[in-house]
């Protein structure tokens, strides 16, 4: 459907690493340990890692090839995500 | 009588275990499936039969002629069992919605931030260049139509 999916955590390079070669996911992983891009999209939440590292909170935007966000995600309930069909949907209306 | 109120307790242990187990099931196993995980529905209706036990529990171990050591027991298993399902309680439903406000997040409408981020094999990757790099595995290794950002807590 031509969407691609990019995964973004404070994980290292090396544990994504691992991590991709146990699950077997194709898509990219990004590393942002210094949470540079989780800054900029407002979404640290702090001191909620392992050891007070800071983390980002989960959440899902569907970027368009003219670089707009057309659809959010912040889930109020850090167990909740958005549900495949609801990306599926938001998808359906990028041109 | 008193031999059928010296049997084992088996409703105070069954309480016991079975608020423990219904916490347990909820990250093990109804978090997989939206229907079971925006809401622990299925744990809370397990905790609602383990308090029904863990109430005929208590009140046979503190039946006239009960030995001491099953009041004791009866105490104990239900004050931990109270406080398991208090905490899964706290942790699923409260604890997980303190999220910080994130009211600078772009919104719909807004151009997305670009960042500059490594990926798993060391190479830098751009929000410019994911938009515009053509998507590799597709027959027609066409340009995606757009990206979908997944940002997740990772595994510190």
């Amino acid at each position: 459907m031509g969407i691609r999916p990019v995964a973004i955590s404070v994980d290292a390079p090396e544990v994504n690493r691992e991590m991709l070669s146990q699950a077997g996911y194709t898509f990219t992983f990004l590393s942002d340990p210094n949470t540079e891009a989780i800054r900029r999209y407002d979404l640290l939440h702090q001191g909620q890692g392992i050891d007070g590292h800071d983390v980002s909170r989960p959440a899902e935007f569907l970027i368009d090839s003219s670089g707009t966000v057309r659809w959010v995600n912040l889930t109020e309930n850090y167990w909740v995500r958005a549900r495949p069909e609801q990306i599926l949907q938001a998808a359906n209306t990028l041109q | 009588m008193t031999e059928t109120r010296n049997r084992f307790n088996w409703q105070i242990w069954a309480g016991f275990l079975l608020s423990f187990l219904a916490s347990l099931s909820y990250p093990v196993l109804f978090v997989r499936w939206p229907l079971t995980r925006d809401f622990p529905w299925v744990t809370i209706l397990l905790y609602v039969v383990a308090a029904a036990l863990l109430i005929v529990g208590v009140k046979r171990a503190f039946a006239p002629g009960r030995r001491r050591i099953a009041k004791v027991a009866a105490s104990i298993l239900t004050v931990l069992s109270v406080a398991i399902m208090g905490l899964f309680l706290f942790s699923i439903l409260i604890f997980a919605r303190w999220l910080p406000a994130s009211a600078g997040a772009p919104h719909v409408g807004q151009k997305a931030p670009d960042f500059s981020l490594s990926d798993a094999s060391g190479k830098t990757a751009t929000l410019t260049n994911l938009l515009s790099e053509a998507m590799s595995g597709s027959a027609s290794a066409a340009k995606p139509r757009g990206v979908l950002l997944i940002f997740y807590r990772g595994h510190w």
